[in-house]
């Protein structure tokens, strides 16, 4: 049985993320390959040799892959689709966008954000915001699966030795085109690969405060940056900065919740972090039931001497 | 331009999930239904698209147990002009779903096809994308933003890090993101205004297509509780732990 990755890059750099579905696959099958699709990704392509476990890379490059649009992406998987039992892709917006198209042109169906893998047919994966944990089992002939990122190990990215294969491009009609693209900059830790983030809610009560709160603390102890949807709403920092159940999933190994309450939503999107902080001025914010460690304090005076102590 | 909208009857957000003593599944009985949230988004875009004037019918279709109806109805009273139910007794999963609503897209010849990204029960994020690759069709996950200019969607998606804008050949496939728009309130005269417009009925069974789950629930368990930890005393106390202890810092 071989299994076949979908990797996760910019063209530049290959994603972690790819390397914690590199360990789910291999759990599956014993060869697992990884296909790299995009413009110029020599050096994501050799990225990929090296990750421990993988037997051989594909690589698809031409122009009209650079931006990992649905279409032309899931078109270059099915050409090469032929013969895995099982294709996965992390549970990325890219996986997330893609696989479905995948699996739909292979008439199966699709096991979405797997966090276990029991069997090479039997998933764990969480339903109901993660409120509730099925176990189930397809008996599609290829399996295509999303992997929930933080309920694998990511595989060593050095050590492999995986061979090169050059595929040529199918071209398909063109029905959409990319525009723009609009994404934070920063110089973090993304949030999704963080080992350590912090997090502000709408307790902190502006934005300027999340800057003057939040950010040095993050900065002190190099974490990614962190909100509460509350926050979000509130407009105190941009979308993507929304941990929780339709934000991003995160596990880092130490999560600091700054005034977050600790909404259900919340915390399906942070409750499998290894150790987690809490800093809020209610006792009996839900937060805590699930925080290591809590403080219960003004945040606008303990935040601070926090920082500054560390 | 007529759009079409799919929805889905869930579990309300609202109410704490209960799982089955006998493992099998989460208890349904007797328990508020309700739309999908992502849905109610979705239909409130294609009622804006119309107010607009860059719509001209909204159809809203479900497929499932006869009881979605009420959902359908609930779409009907925020502004969509007639509903379908694909009835059905035996569970749907996306890729069936998305086989039903091709069928009834390709009847209807719709410009462009709209659904919340994901369903808040199984959470599987699968039928739109499903959907537009069964018809063909370009795609625009998780939108933000959806203007239509020129017989073209122009739709911004929500991506990992930020944002990003596609153009899209229509007929498309569009699914809503949380921030897409506020579905409004709805009105007591549009709910009595909704009993009126038409709301056809469809079994399954009559569209003659593979439907059969691929994916067989085993079990269905509660998530491992994560047990509150200390509670600390001040700021020094918790570095002091967080040294020492836990050694993350």
């Amino acid at each position: 049985m071989a299994a076949l990755i979908i990797a996760e890059h910019d063209n530049v750099t290959l994603k972690s993320s790819t390397l914690s579905a590199v360990t789910a696959a291999s759990l599956c099958a014993t060869e697992v390959d990884v296909l790299v699709v995009g413009f110029n990704v020599d050096t994501v392509v050799s990225q990929a040799t090296l990750i421990s476990n993988v037997r051989k890379v594909i690589q698809i490059d031409s122009p009209h892959l650079a931006d990992h649009l649905a279409e032309p992406l899931a078109l270059q998987i099915l050409n090469v689709a032929n013969g895995y039992t099982h294709l996965l892709a992390p549970s990325t917006a890219n996986g997330k966008n893609v696989m479905p198209r995948v699996a739909a042109k292979l008439n199966v169906g699709q096991i979405s954000d797997i966090t276990k893998v029991e069997t090479p047919d039997i998933f764990e994966r969480p339903i109901y915001a993660g409120n509730a944990i099925a176990t189930v089992q397809s008996n599609d002939n290829v399996k295509v699966i999303t992997v929930r990122v933080t309920g694998f190990d990511p595989s060593p990215s050095v050590g492999g030795a995986a061979s090169i294969e050059k595929k040529d491009a199918v071209q398909g009609a063109r029905k959409s085109a990319f525009v723009s693209r609009d994404l934070t900059q920063s110089d973090r830790p993304e949030l999704t690969a963080a080992k350590r983030v912090v997090s502000g809610g709408r307790g902190l009560g502006s934005g300027e405060k999340y800057q003057e709160i939040i950010v040095p603390l993050a900065d002190k102890i190099g974490a990614a940056l962190g909100a509460s949807r509350a926050a979000v709403d509130a407009g105190y920092v941009p979308n993507d900065y929304q941990v929780g159940q339709t934000g991003k999933i995160v596990a880092p190994e130490l999560y600091v919740a700054v005034a977050i309450s600790g909404a259900i939503q919340h915390l399906a999107g942070m409750k499998d972090s290894k150790v987690i902080v809490a800093i809020n001025k209610d006792p009996e914010a839900p937060i805590f039931s699930v925080a290591d460690y809590g403080l219960v304090a003004d945040l606008f005076a303990a935040v601070p001497e926090l920082t500054q102590a560390i | 331009m007529k759009v079409l909208v799919a929805v889905k009857r869930v579990l309300d957000y609202n109410v704490k999930v209960r799982v089955k003593s006998d493992q099998s599944g989460v208890d349904l009985a007797n328990v508020k239904m309700s739309m999908n949230p992502f849905d109610e988004i979705a239909v409130e875009e294609a009622v804006r698209l119309k107010e607009a004037g860059l719509a001209s019918e909204i159809v809203v279709v479900s497929a499932g147990v006869s009881q979605s109806q009420e959902t359908l109805r609930t779409a009907l009273a925020i502004g969509a002009d007639r509903a379908i139910l694909v009835e059905s007794e035996v569970e749907l999963q996306p890729l069936a779903v998305a086989k039903i609503l091709q069928h009834v897209a390709e009847k209807e010849q719709v410009g462009i096809i709209i659904l919340g990204k994901q369903a808040i029960d199984d959470d599987c994020n699968q039928t739109g994308q499903m959907l537009a690759s069964l018809m063909d069709l370009s795609q625009a996950t998780f939108a933000s933003k959806l203007e239509i200019k020129e017989s073209k969607a122009f739709v911004t998606r929500e991506v990992d890090g930020g944002l990003e804008t596609l153009e899209l050949d229509l007929p498309a496939v569009v699914t809503a993101d949380l921030r897409l728009n506020e579905p409004r309130f709805i009105t007591l005269p549009n709910i009595m205004k909704a009993k009126k417009k038409s709301l056809e009925v469809i079994k399954v069974d009559a569209l003659n297509l593979d439907i059969a789950p691929r994916i067989k629930t085993l079990k269905v368990v509660e998530p491992g509780a994560r047990k509150a930890g200390v509670v600390v005393a001040d700021a020094a106390a918790l570095i002091d732990k967080l040294k020492n202890e836990a050694k993350v810092i």
